[in-house]
């Protein structure tokens, strides 16, 4: 009594001791943190993290913060990947592989959540932190507590996702857990309640930094830096950041409907008193459709700042690239229902919907022939970031193929839920997002960092990725077409095992990729000081390329003003002399640590809820909410950097060049 | 050049292995649906590679011939907008979306799994039910039942009545056509023929649970006559009735189960069981097991 009044429904049961795996990956988990935490301690470095990093609002710092937190969840979702393609190529006729199926079924749904919500969306969010506000000429976001707010939100929600695996257990469900199966009756353990609480707090974390960077974009351009002006990446993230605020919301609550169905005993879609699993499914989708853009547009824009960089060429049809940008948005939000074409619609419906689907393909047609033609008659550099643009120019144009293949109903309710499916997402979360990413990474790691990421061990990361991605995917088209079903932790259809055995050969070659990007990050921080680079390494055209690499933590002495698209290309090849630097007084936000105080109690509120410990999620709770109004009528957020102060940094900066 | 064309041997030697000999079902249909589907599929990929194929071409060989050390190829630093380009590739992509939205809409009606297929033959009922993890099939007009296992005659229409006792499955023979949802509380339709006698794998494609893997069944195809036969041998052999406590004992989760058989069958039991799902506090069905109410 006294027990489950102290700690809910946790007992000592949760802890999956006799799963040499699960024990396995958690001991190995748990001592990475304990060397982290080791280290810390050891060279004494407690304050300064705590000073430099955990409480800071510099926008660059958060950004960079999103990036690590999204590494470590590729490394964890990769994982998961190459578990389940060792599976599949072991567990087919009387074969069993290693994995019993509740584990498998856990490890495909902790795989897509990662991925989407802690890898690629903590990715995105990352760059989106890193670089936006200096591409646009801003000294920081609009809020900046909010940004520290939201990144410990994510942190918090994706530790929840990560302790599940050695507390309880996760969701069995598939990523986006249909009911009724993720209801009660179906799933009573707390897997789908570690799902919900971890996407809930993770979701109002999203929702706040799309926000966040919308009003960024909307109010704090430079002067001359009008919508027509900004660069496309800012643009796409624009529009990215729009579909975050409509969309989020919907998640959300969705979710908490979920969460009252499963908690209160509400209806809303159980299979009985009047309760329908339908409205999840267009809700969730409602919500997923439009997210996959909220991925792939930064992306997009990503690409258009690369290959224009290395094509050494002005982007070719900005206007149309825009407009296109904003069509796809909107077009986002008119297709969810391909998503369930064989739940019964009618033909009206899914014609619609199947027609809708197709004519996003025509805006993404032209973003490509505007990329082909951004390229043609250039100068074309191949460093490592165009290598990725150019894989990404095929490798999404398969994907949309398949794409636009399934968006007609009628070849739908022959591949979907097959592995065909599968490869289609992939082909273009890999093919758009991660390629992207990647090239992102390496085309903004100068800027960030003040040195180079090793070019060698990028081109070595860049093959096997690329290959690895073909020989991983492509039989799973073959295998889809041949009638394999997604999710199965065991087949007696020997007829697809070859293929199966070739899929895992490919995750094994994009394994090697990913040590390869390790060793590339050891390599370039060891070779730092041999790399060091100045302003504008990729002899590049947008603003952030203007001020000093890394930046100032105020990014430009000078408030910059844009004079035209690509407005630091015009300025450098105006001829013209820089006028002597007239320093002002700056204002800047004050460092917090509420964003991070506030995102641990939201964690062990989530914790506590999933568990039902009710004292605890009370008095968390309670604390929570009490700390954001708190941090409401603090007035003291801001101060002023002295003009001689900034006038001493910028001599430094100029003086170690 | 000789590293290349040993590169292409050896990816055509790979393919061929690969491809041959293995069954490519949803390429090799077997039903007048699943026929109707492929070819549909193949169209929509033809149209598409009209664009796919020259943009890799394109890409490619733009990505070649404008390499900055190729100091021969022109180079136009400030060329970024031509009015005809433009309209050029908003043009192509918008014909050929028109062309492939008309085919959707008329296929997408004919293949509308909920309509009868225009035919002069004779026409079936066959109930499915998604159960956790096999699927029931009843034979409203043979009064028979089976687990993992159904039968129909070649050259038939078989209207599949779908619903489930479980969470939402989808109802799949991919040699005979596309899939459609099973759901507790709901009906759903599915109609095919098969154009051809054999044995087709069917399953569930809808993620269920923890044994979904095993959520299988063969669809034995037969002639008229074989069909007539097998029905007697279920009726008449000697196989358990299904009716309502049978059913409840039936529909406890287990996977992987082999064909069973059921002699006789609770008259409406295909109704009840969607009905349950209309009555909360009468719902035996998963009430009895669990422990929860749904």
């Amino acid at each position: 009594m006294l027990e489950s009044a102290l700690l809910g429904k946790l007992t000592l049961d949760a802890i999956p001791y006799h799963n040499p795996i699960i024990m396995g990956a958690g001991t190995f988990m748990g001592l990475c943190v304990i060397v982290i935490l080791a280290t810390i301690t050891f060279t004494k470095r407690w304050g300064w993290l705590w000073k430099e990093w955990l409480t800071s609002v510099d926008h660059k710092k958060i950004g960079i913060m999103y990036m690590i937190v999204a590494g470590i969840m590729l490394l964890r979702g990769f994982s998961d990947a190459i578990m389940m393609r060792t599976q599949q190529a072991l567990a087919y006729g009387h074969h069993l592989g290693y994995l019993p199926s509740y584990h498998f079924n856990e490890v495909f749904t902790a795989h897509g959540v990662i991925m989407i919500f802690f890898m690629a969306m903590a990715f995105i969010f990352g760059l989106i932190n890193l670089i936006v506000p200096l591409q646009i000429g801003a000294r920081d976001v609009a809020y900046p507590y909010l940004n520290s707010l939201s990144l410990w939100l994510l942190v918090v929600s994706a530790g929840l996702v990560n302790l599940s695996l050695v507390v309880g257990k996760f969701a069995a469900t598939g990523w986006l857990a249909y009911p009724p199966l993720s209801e009660l009756a179906y799933s009573p353990g707390v897997g789908v309640d570690y799902y919900l609480w971890a996407l809930s707090i993770s979701g109002v974390g999203t929702l706040i930094a799309g926000l966040n960077i919308l009003v960024t974009i909307i109010k704090m351009r430079c002067p001359g830096m009008t919508l027509m002006r900004m660069p496309l990446f800012t643009w796409s993230v624009l529009c990215a950041m729009i579909l975050v605020v409509i969309s989020f919301p919907i998640l959300n609550m969705t979710l908490f409907m979920l969460f009252m169905d499963r908690f209160f005993d509400t209806h809303f879609f159980t299979s009985t008193m009047g309760g329908n699993p339908m409205l999840y499914i267009n809700l969730i989708w409602a919500w997923g459709h439009p997210e996959v853009y909220i991925l792939v547009l930064p992306a997009f824009g990503v690409y258009s700042e690369v290959i224009s960089c290395f094509c050494k060429k002005t982007l070719f049809g900005y206007t149309a690239m825009v407009w296109a940008t904003i069509a796809i948005a909107v077009l986002a939000f008119t297709v969810w229902v391909h998503h369930f074409f064989t739940m019964g619609a009618g033909p009206n419906v899914n014609s619609f919907f199947g027609i809708a689907t197709m004519i996003i393909s025509i805006p993404t047609g032209v973003k490509i022939f505007n990329w082909l033609a951004t390229m043609y008659r250039g100068r074309i550099e191949f460093k490592t970031p165009m290598m990725w643009s150019i894989a990404f120019l095929i490798t999404f144009t398969i994907g949309g193929m398949s794409g636009v293949m399934m968006s007609v109903p009628g070849v739908d309710f022959q591949v979907h839920n097959s592995l065909f499916l599968v490869a289609h997402f992939h082909n273009t979360i890999i093919g758009g997002v991660v390629f992207g990413v990647f090239a992102a990474i390496t085309y903004w790691f100068p800027k960030a960092f003040g040195f180079r990421l090793n070019e060698a061990w990028g081109k070595a990361a860049f093959w096997f990725w690329v290959v690895g991605f073909y020989v991983a995917f492509m039989p799973l088209y073959v295998l889809g077409l041949m009638g394999m079903t997604r999710r199965m932790y065991h087949y007696t259809n020997v007829a697809w095992h070859p293929y199966l055995v070739v899929a895992c050969f490919g995750a094994f070659l994009v394994l090697c990729g990913i040590i390869s990007q390790v060793i590339q990050l050891i390599v370039s921080i060891k070779q730092r000081h041999k790399t060091r680079v100045g302003n504008d390494p990729w002899d590049a055209r947008t603003l952030e390329w203007a001020t000093s690499s890394p930046p100032p933590f105020y990014n430009f002495a000078e408030t910059p003003t844009a004079v035209g698209r690509d407005t630091f290309w015009l300025d450098k090849h105006s001829g013209k002399k820089k006028a002597a630097a007239k320093y002002e007084d700056i204002h800047m936000p004050k460092n917090t640590g509420m964003g991070f105080i506030i995102g641990m109690f939201a964690g062990v509120f989530g914790f506590a809820m999933i568990w039902d410990i009710q004292w605890l999620f009370a008095v968390t709770g309670v604390i929570t909410v009490l700390l954001v109004l708190i941090r409401t009528f603090n007035f003291k957020i801001d101060y002023f950097v002295k003009a001689s102060e900034v006038k001493a940094i910028e001599a430094k900066a100029s003086g170690a060049k | 050049m000789k590293k290349l064309s040993l590169l292409k041997a050896v990816g055509i030697a790979a393919l061929t292995t690969l491809l041959a000999g293995c069954k490519i079902v949803v390429l090799q249909p077997k039903g007048v649906i699943s026929a109707d589907e492929k070819q549909l599929m193949i169209d929509a990929v033809c149209l598409m590679l009209i664009v796919v194929i020259p943009v890799i071409i394109l890409t490619l060989l733009i990505a070649r011939r404008y390499r900055a050390s190729n100091k021969k190829a022109k180079y136009t630093p400030d060329w970024c907008h031509g009015t005809l380009l433009e309209i050029g590739w908003w043009v192509i992509p918008i014909i050929i979306i028109v062309i492939l939205a008309v085919m959707t809409w008329r296929t997408t009606h004919r293949l509308d799994p909920y309509r009868p297929i225009a035919t002069k033959d004779k026409t079936m009922t066959i109930e499915a039910v998604a159960l956790r993890w096999k699927w029931l099939f009843i034979y409203p007009q043979e009064g028979i039942a089976t687990i993992n296992y159904v039968a129909f005659p070649v050259n038939t229409e078989v209207q599949f009545l779908i619903t489930a006792d479980a969470p939402m499955n989808s109802f799949q023979i991919p040699a005979l056509g596309g899939q459609i949802y099973a759901m507790n509380g709901m009906q759903t339709k599915l109609h095919l023929i098969a154009t051809q006698a054999g044995v087709y794998h069917g399953r569930s494609v809808s993620f269920s649970g923890q044994q979904f893997a095993g959520m299988k069944f063969n669809a034995h195809v037969t002639s008229a006559a074989d069909f007539e036969n097998w029905v007697e041998s279920v009726k008449n052999g000697n196989y358990p009735t299904l009716d309502m406590p049978s059913y409840l004992s039936l529909v406890k989760p287990s996977g992987w189960n082999k064909p069973q058989f059921f002699s006789d069958v609770e008259p409406n039991l295909f109704q009840k069981i969607i009905m349950s799902f209309d009555q909360p506090n009468k719902h035996h069905v998963n009430a009895s097991f669990t422990g929860v109410h749904l």
